[in-house]
């Protein structure tokens, strides 16, 4: 392994040191701030992701993507993702500065700060074109996560979910490192392009390759919480503080497909008669049961957490049609989803009452729309969205994975996902009846913060936008996508 | 000195991984739990050191050496969270955690 | 497989010899077992409570999980110093390890000035 080191290796993971400094930087403030001033500690975050977004904008077309002797690439693909990963970590933070004083948490500036730190683990996972530092990324995604869903640790609850998401997530990790080993034995390499061209070659065991792939997916679909690995995400998401598990939600399922999708594109590809068959599997049983297991729930943390074992399976699919026009399909609903869904947790961060912490009942929604007709109309536009109903970005995001599938002859399984489809409806639209059809119970005692109304707006204009007009921004992603 | 072929390695990777994925999906003993990931862990490592050597490759000393420092990280946080755990509900079975359920 | 018989029979050797010492033991070793030699020792009081879950030192745990994370971290020291040697790479991979240990330290000052490390 030749190395030769020139500046454009550090230009190149620029974003990814301005984050590891800056979250570096924000432990450091913490330590020298008084306890009401913790804010700032936020706001240092937030500074810090735009900075890493203009060095990743200065990044966009580069000539030579390989950076770091091919340990990291900066091409299109990942800075699409890199980009939605700022836009969860700012909105989160947003999100949290106002919940976090509220619920008056202990140790508030380290709450944001491992937000960045795992933003800076999901960096490496969208750029790691190794699997070394792909499953690197993958870890510093998880151990901060880890931290934050067991944050209030002197509720049982916070416990008991961290406890489950750390040993399932363990095992998981495990699982993907032994497929990753064996594929290492397999071909003497972990350099994506370098697997890629071993198993074109064709001189490998099948049955080990097929065991190493089958590990991995289910090492990957555990982070992205698909339908036999998907214990830990109801628990997890109930158990969190609920910022946490808005950017749980998005940000790690977002980087979990950013790397699922290039080592299986990338590297898998020449096997992909072998992986499709366990990938469409996967994708449907999460389908089936993230949607209807979802109507049985009471809580809507929960209700949001079978969801998104759903929506999982539906972008899965982007990757089962095994194609450019596939991935650029998921990189848009991974966008369209992060909207909506953080838009989502804004307003039931909104309804939380004093002193209420978790227990966010769905029957807490009856009647919002009688005194509070904004509120109630923008979590109407943010559950339309998830429901897949249009105008909404929802729509469209399910209806580009559709059509990657229809293109490459997989009918059945687009017809698979619509029935989902109309089972999904069901639980969301049932809220909406709750806000609209029922008398409220009660009075609403809604969260007034100018941050939750800046994260509700940029969702709401961005649901609609990628609605209405979605045409330039796919055209983006396509242009983005891994191409074969 | 003739060496030891490299399936040896890959069966005791194979069987010690086993025990581990056995041990985490199987004990009710949180600490066990824990331990069993580490040999999950050292299988993987075990995996890669002896890749490496019969490759005569670099890279798996390199993999297995980041494996490490993760597997210990991990096990820091979890212990972390174990301890948190222990103290609000004096239990380190898995059975009794069961607020979260449905 | 000739040149590992002589290790095969070791571990042979091992395990007779460690089964050997404790059935010997159970075989010829005094028992006088009574109700006070077998409860646990505390200052010579009647034990007080749950012994098996004993009133661990927190702070022991908090050095101990520090140790084990610090700990690990000097493994990427060994490759470096190995590779130090050669002069092409030498300065850049110095300063390398100078900021990983700044990033190191830093984590370090957090945990002091959080009083991780304070033994009271």
């Amino acid at each position: 392994m030749n190395f030769a080191f020139s500046i454009q290796d550090v230009l190149g993971v620029l974003p990814e040191i301005i984050i590891a400094l800056g979250a570096c930087a924000m432990l450091i403030l913490d330590l020298f701030l008084e306890r009401d001033k913790k804010e700032w500690v936020a706001y240092l975050g937030i500074f810090v992701v735009i900075l890493a977004a203009i060095a990743s904008w200065c990044l966009i077309n580069t000539a030579e993507p390989y950076v770091m002797g091919r340990m990291m690439v900066i091409d299109n693909y990942s800075l699409f993702f890199k980009f939605t990963f700022y836009l969860a970590t700012i909105l989160t933070l947003l999100l949290s500065i106002n919940y976090a004083k509220s619920a008056d948490l202990d140790y508030r500036g380290e709450f944001y700060t491992l937000m960045i730190f795992s933003l800076c683990g999901m960096l490496v996972m969208a750029s790691g074109s190794n699997l070394i530092t792909i499953y690197l990324g993958i870890e510093l995604m998880a151990l901060p996560i880890y931290v934050l869903v067991g944050f209030l640790k002197n509720d049982t609850r916070s416990n008991e979910g961290a406890m489950k998401y750390v040993i399932l997530g363990g095992f998981a990790s495990g699982l993907l490192l032994y497929g990753m080993s064996l594929i290492y034995g397999l071909t003497g390499t972990t350099d994506l392009a370098g697997i890629n061209a071993a198993l074109s070659a064709g001189t490998v065991s099948p049955v080990i390759l097929t065991l190493s792939i089958v590990l991995m997916a289910a090492g990957f679909c555990f982070k992205l919480a698909g339908f036999p690995f998907h214990m830990w995400a109801p628990d997890a998401y109930q158990a969190a503080p609920t910022p946490v598990t808005a950017f749980m939600a998005v940000a790690s399922k977002g980087a979990a497909f950013a790397a699922i999708v290039r080592v299986f594109l990338e590297a898998l590809y020449p096997a992909y008669a072998e992986w499709q068959m366990i990938l469409a599997v996967i994708a449907v049983l999460s389908m089936f049961y993230g949607n209807t297991v979802a109507i049985m729930q009471t809580n809507i943390k929960r209700m949001l957490a079978y969801s998104s074992i759903g929506h999982a399976g539906y972008a899965l699919l982007g990757l089962v049609a095994g194609t450019g026009e596939g991935s650029a399909a998921i990189m848009f609903y991974i966008l369209v989803y992060t909207l909506m869904n953080l838009g989502a947790f804004a307003v039931i961060i909104m309804m939380r009452k004093t002193g209420k912490v978790a227990g966010d009942s769905i029957y807490d929604y009856k009647g919002l729309a009688k005194n509070n007709k904004v509120v109630a109309l923008v979590m109407l536009i943010f559950l339309f969205s998830l429901a897949g109903i249009p105008p909404m970005a929802g729509f469209m995001g399910k209806l580009y994975i559709f059509m990657a599938l229809i293109n490459q002859g997989y009918i059945i399984l687009a017809v698979l996902g619509i029935l989902t489809t109309a089972i999904a409806a069901f639980f969301y639209i049932r809220i909406v009846l709750f806000m609209y059809m029922k008398e409220p119970e009660g009075e609403f005692d809604l969260v007034k913060s100018c941050a939750l109304y800046i994260v509700i707006a940029i969702s709401v204009i961005g649901v609609i936008l990628l609605g209405v007009v979605p045409g330039s921004l796919m055209e983006l992603a396509s242009k983005a996508a891994l191409l074969l | 000195m003739e060496s030891i072929p490299v399936t040896w390695f890959v069966a005791l990777s194979a069987i010690l991984f086993l025990i581990g994925a056995s041990g985490v999906l199987l004990r009710k003993n949180l600490v066990i739990m824990l331990m069993s990931l580490e040999l999950i862990f050292n299988a993987v490592n075990i995996n890669l050191v002896a890749f490496s050597y019969y490759l005569q490759d670099l890279t798996g000393q390199l993999f297995a050496i980041f494996s490490i420092t993760i597997a210990a990280c991990e096990v820091a946080v979890a212990l972390g969270i174990l301890i948190a755990l222990v103290r609000n509900r004096r239990t380190f079975s898995a059975d009794e955690i069961k607020t979260l359920n449905g | 497989m000739v040149p590992y018989f002589s290790i095969l029979i070791m571990m042979g050797f091992v395990g007779i010899l460690g089964t050997a010492a404790l059935v010997m033991n159970k075989i010829m070793g005094p028992k006088n077992f009574y109700k006070d030699k077998l409860s646990p020792w505390e200052c010579g009081m009647p034990p007080v409570g749950d012994a098996d879950r004993g009133h661990f030192k927190v702070h022991y745990f908090l050095i101990a999980i520090l140790f084990i994370v610090f700990d690990v971290e000097t493994l990427f020291l060994f490759p470096w110093a190995v590779l130090l040697a050669d002069k092409t790479i030498s300065l850049f991979i110095f300063f390398e390890m100078i900021i990983f240990l700044v990033i190191l330290a830093v984590g370090l000052a957090y945990a002091w000035k959080k009083g991780a490390l304070d033994w009271v």
